[in-house]
């Protein structure tokens, strides 16, 4: 069987078509790999393993039949917060280590369909809300370049099953940065699409306005593949965009000659730090190189974005995890002496503590008195922001910039001050403001650690930051590096 | 209560008719054991989206166009955040800072007869909670979910009523629209239409309003009645006592005739309002708009209206058979028998018709006479084949046995006799057999006329026509 483990997603589809392995070795390989590095890693919550093995059996029999579709046997990860019927959901939290779901997210169910193999769910930040995968109720996740340092958040266990080949692909989330910031800090792939692109139904809401579904894979061309297969208008989103999906896998071969770039000139601060800047900017050579043309571009109000982006989650969150009141499902407390009592200690026992922080935060913001001085006015920075980045996609088809400002932190490091934790998305937020696509792709090394090159497209681009990213990687191997241990 | 003046404003919760609810797909149907008609949006399960139901759009955008409103092009449907166990996501979902519906408005009639404006604020709309239960669970509290999510517009008057009385009236015009429309089902009993009673006093002739109770889910008319007066009053006594209202929310014990309070303002909840994130906003254009307009039937005021022109009925009367369409219908239908008696028709549908569907505790739609069936009497009526006094039998017989008036008329022999010569007869007969009246009569003891009717109609099994009886009668009396 030689490395599947080494192959790309979509390599690994193309070797079940072609039966040079069946899915029940892929699931059997790379469940052992989950089992080995979940000790370390701790990047599972649930390893489905029987029904892993059923579903894979039941693909080698539709690629013997001929009827599989575009990743039939491919297996496959999904973070803890897409519902799965029948598999507990627990978006890492204890509030809901008792949930099973009833049924499946239409993401959950889309991939299904197009064949995918679920291995497993992925650790998370607790309810998403977190950078560094330290707020989870099941503990940190690791980095697999380092395990002293964090794989980032909220989607860190997708990041680091990806990035230490546990899986070849999984579904991830992003509010403000949770695909992306961890897809740098682990060096893969982590794509955001446009929001209303992907469908929200049975993806456990932290912020409506703002999350995302999207991919964590080892490379462009991957996560071409999985969106291609999981996007689409879907009635039970009210949010999801009527328009059709395109080709994204026949679209990653648009010429990239001619491409202007717009250089986001906020995103190289003085916060950003020195080697990470100089990959970003040899990166940005590799494109010069390429045929793209660079020019410096401008959003004044984007350095808004973080305490913008800090008024409306929390304020959408404090109102979306009402319904963990230990009425109906999840924790509830012990002998309850009352109504109020119920409440408060099954939400006391249930969030931890950066959830509380959230949802206190939110009903503080749009508390009487207090909604038009910060909801009010973030929601018009939001639409600043937005309107910025329209006036940059006059001038220029993709922006470009680092994904984080640092590579990734020790454990630890950061969870005293939320601020600083805070500051990790400063680049991230600003596409989900303006609810814009972005992917980040791995750019190089700094002491040992990957960075990540940040593209933003406009409205519906996905098909065109995904070539961008792919021309990219064509030219180089940042994205084929696995870290020490798991290759 | 000289020298003061009550306020009242109601906001009224209509149901509306959707068959399924306003962001899910479960039935709305009442009745039903508890919790089967909530899936798992009712039930506010993790990960679920609500999805606006368009019939509920319709529906409200009717009710504005009836009141002569403004449909807003743009309306927001925005979270209300509160615990409680029969709410199941924790906020309810419901129109603020952007209603469907604004500035409308309906006429009532006061006692004197005059026509007065109850100002609309706006309507939205809004999903219901579902409801707590209490009774038969001992030691626990019972969550019944099927109502959860069940499609509401909230109607918000102007204070604009001054009496009891008024908001009754107006209540009760309201309820007639919406079942014009055919939006609501007006079901008072079952909840599909309720209000909440905003009431303050002041002295009379002064501006400033005075400070306000809510009375909660007032669900009859006579409720609304009973506990308007009831808080006018109470607050009255407390002004002048020298005390001071406490704005609060209140509940009326229909037991005990009272309001009593049920939280203050201090503990009222901030419901920190904000736009709901995972719905659209409506957006409407002139086109929908106009399609809704043109499903509207005519309205109660217009058809009152014409009732009155058309058919030469005084204003009450018009409204009396206008106040539900079905009547206005049936009467419309039986009236087309009679074209030159509309006023006949009017009587009947008011009078006997009525009167006998009260009797069984029927609904219109289950009268045992059809409107063409009681057309076919009334034209008999007119005809002159029989009085209104054998017509009363027949209609009776109509009822009970499901026959046709003719049918009856022609079995019973009920033919009126309008022939003279077998009327003279008759009164031939009665004169001699009565000489004594006769005489006494002819004494002129009046009153006697009367005794010769009514032996003459029972000779004639009350089948003389009676007008020409009267005319032969007094003729053959002279000698």
């Amino acid at each position: 069987m030689g490395a599947p483990h080494l192959k790309t997603l979509s390599e690994l589809a193309a070797g079940l078509r072609a039966r040079e392995f069946s899915s029940v070795e892929l699931a059997r390989m790379f469940l052992e790999r989950i089992e080995r590095a979940q000790g370390t890693l701790n990047a599972f919550i649930s390893v489905t393993r029987a029904q892993a093995l059923t579903d894979a059996a039941l693909a080698d029999r539709a690629l013997a039949a001929g009827t599989g579709g575009a990743l039939t046997g491919v297996p496959i990860a999904h973070k803890d917060l897409f519902c799965t019927r029948g598999v507990r959901t627990t978006c890492g939290s204890r509030m809901l280590d008792n949930f099973v779901a009833p049924y499946d997210a239409t993401v959950v169910a889309n991939l299904r369909r197009a064949g995918a193999v679920m291995l497993g769910k992925t650790n998370m930040d607790e309810f998403a809300m977190g950078s560094s995968n330290e707020t989870s109720y099941y503990g940190p996740v690791r980095n697999p370049w380092n395990p002293a340092l964090v794989p980032g958040g909220s989607s860190g266990g997708s990041a680091a099953a990806v990035a230490a080949r546990l899986v070849p692909g999984a579904t991830a989330t992003d509010t403000g940065g949770s695909i992306r910031q961890p897809a740098a800090l682990t060096g893969i792939t982590g794509l955001k699409p446009t929001y209303g692109r992907v469908s929200r139904y049975g993806m456990v809401a932290f912020a409506s306005s703002l999350d995302q579904g999207g991919v964590l894979a080892a490379s462009a061309a991957d996560a071409a593949l999985m969106l291609r297969e999981m996007a689409g208008f879907d009635p039970n989103d009210s949010t999801s965009v009527d328009t059709p999906v395109p080709d994204y896998v026949a679209e990653l071969a648009q010429p990239l000659n001619g491409l202007r770039i717009g250089v986001l000139k906020e995103f190289f601060d003085t916060g950003l730090d020195r080697d990470n800047e100089q990959r970003v900017r040899e990166a940005l050579e590799v494109y010069t190189g390429l045929g793209a043309e660079l020019r410096e571009v401008s959003l004044p109000n984007l350095p808004l974005s973080v305490p913008a982006y800090y008024v409306v989650a929390p304020a959408e969150c404090s109102s979306n995890l009402a319904r963990y009141d230990g009425v109906r499902f999840g924790h509830r407390c012990e002998q309850p002496r009352d109504l109020q009592d119920l409440y408060r200690r099954s939400r006391g026992e249930g969030f931890g503590a950066e959830v509380k922080r959230r949802i206190m935060t939110g009903t503080y913001v749009l508390s009487a008195g207090y909604y038009d001085a910060y909801y009010l006015k973030a929601q018009r920075v939001r639409q600043l922001i937005a309107a910025d980045f329209a006036r940059a996609f006059e001038s220029v088809d993709v922006l470009m910039g680092p994904t984080t400002p640092t590579p990734a932190f020790a454990l630890g490091a950061k969870t005293a001050d939320p601020i600083t934790m805070y500051l990790n998305d400063i680049y991230t937020i600003g596409a989900n403001l303006a609810g814009l696509p972005a992917v980040s792709i791995p750019c190089g090394f700094v002491a040992a650690l990957p960075v990540g090159l940040q593209i933003v497209g406009p409205h519906f681009g996905e098909a065109r930051i995904l070539a961008a990213a792919h021309a990219f990687q064509r030219a180089t191997d940042w994205h084929l590096r696995v870290p020490e241990g798991y290759a | 209560m000289s020298g003061w003046e009550s306020v009242i404003g109601l906001e009224i919760h209509a149901q509306l008719a959707t068959r399924s609810k306003i962001f899910s797909g479960s039935a709305t149907t009442y009745g039903a054991p508890p919790n089967v008609q909530a899936n798992l949006v009712d039930l506010g399960y993790p990960g679920v989206l609500p999805v606006l139901n368009a019939a509920a759009v319709r529906m409200a955008v009717k009710l504005g166009l009836a009141i002569g409103a403004q449909i807003a092009p743009a309306s927001v449907f925005a979270r209300k955040n509160y615990f409680y166990p029969d709410l199941p996501k924790g906020y309810q979902i419901s129109q603020y800072e952007l209603p469907i519906v604004a500035h409308g408005g309906l006429d009532i009639v006061l006692e004197d007869g005059t026509a007065k404006r109850i100002g609309i604020t706006r309507a939205h709309l809004e999903e219901d909670a579902g409801k707590s239960l209490h009774e038969g669970l001992p030691g626990v509290s019972g969550i019944d979910l099927n109502r959860a999510g069940t499609p509401l517009v909230e109607i918000v008057s102007e204070p604009d009523m001054r009496s009891a009385k008024e908001a009754v009236a107006y209540m009760k015009k309201v309820h007639t629209l919406v079942r014009y429309l055919e939006i609501c089902d007006g079901n008072m009993q079952e909840g599909s239409f309720r209000c909440d009673a905003n009431v303050s006093v002041r002295k009379a002739g002064a501006r400033e309003l005075g400070t306000r109770t809510e009375t909660k889910n007032l669900n009859s008319f006579r409720f609304v009645e009973r506990a308007i007066n009831y808080e006018i009053e109470r607050q009255i006594e407390l002004l002048a006592s020298g005390g001071k209202v406490v704005q609060e929310t209140r509940l009326y014990d229909p037991d005990k005739g009272e309001t009593r309070s049920m939280r203050s303002k201090e503990e009222a909840n901030d419901y920190r309002y904000f736009p709901d994130p995972d719905l659209l906003p409506i957006k409407l254009d002139a086109q929908f708009i106009e399609a809704v307009r043109a499903t509207l039937p005519e309205l109660p005021d217009p058809k009152a209206a014409r009732f009155a022109a058309q058919y030469g009925l005084s204003a009450y009367d018009a409204g009396v058979l206008t106040a539900s369409r079905e009547l206005a219908d049936y009467y419309e239908a039986a009236a087309r028998a009679v074209p030159k008696e509309p006023k006949l028709a009017a009587n009947w549908v008011m009078g006997e018709f009525a009167a006998r569907l009260n009797r069984d505790g029927l609904e219109l739609a289950a009268a045992r006479v059809p409107a063409a069936g009681l057309g076919a009497l009334l034209l008999r009526i007119a005809d002159r084949t029989i009085s209104g006094n054998i017509a009363k039998e027949v209609f009776e017989v109509m009822w009970t046995e499901g026959a046709g008036a003719d049918q009856v008329i022609e079995a019973r022999g009920l033919q009126q006799i309008t022939d003279s010569a077998t009327i003279e007869r008759a009164i031939d007969e009665v004169m001699a057999k009565n000489p004594g009246q006769l005489a006494d009569y002819r004494a002129g003891k009046d009153k006697l006329f009367g005794f010769f009717v009514g032996q003459v109609m029972k000779t004639t099994g009350g089948k003389a026509n009676p007008a020409q009886l009267n005319e032969l009668l007094r003729r053959k009396l002279k000698g």
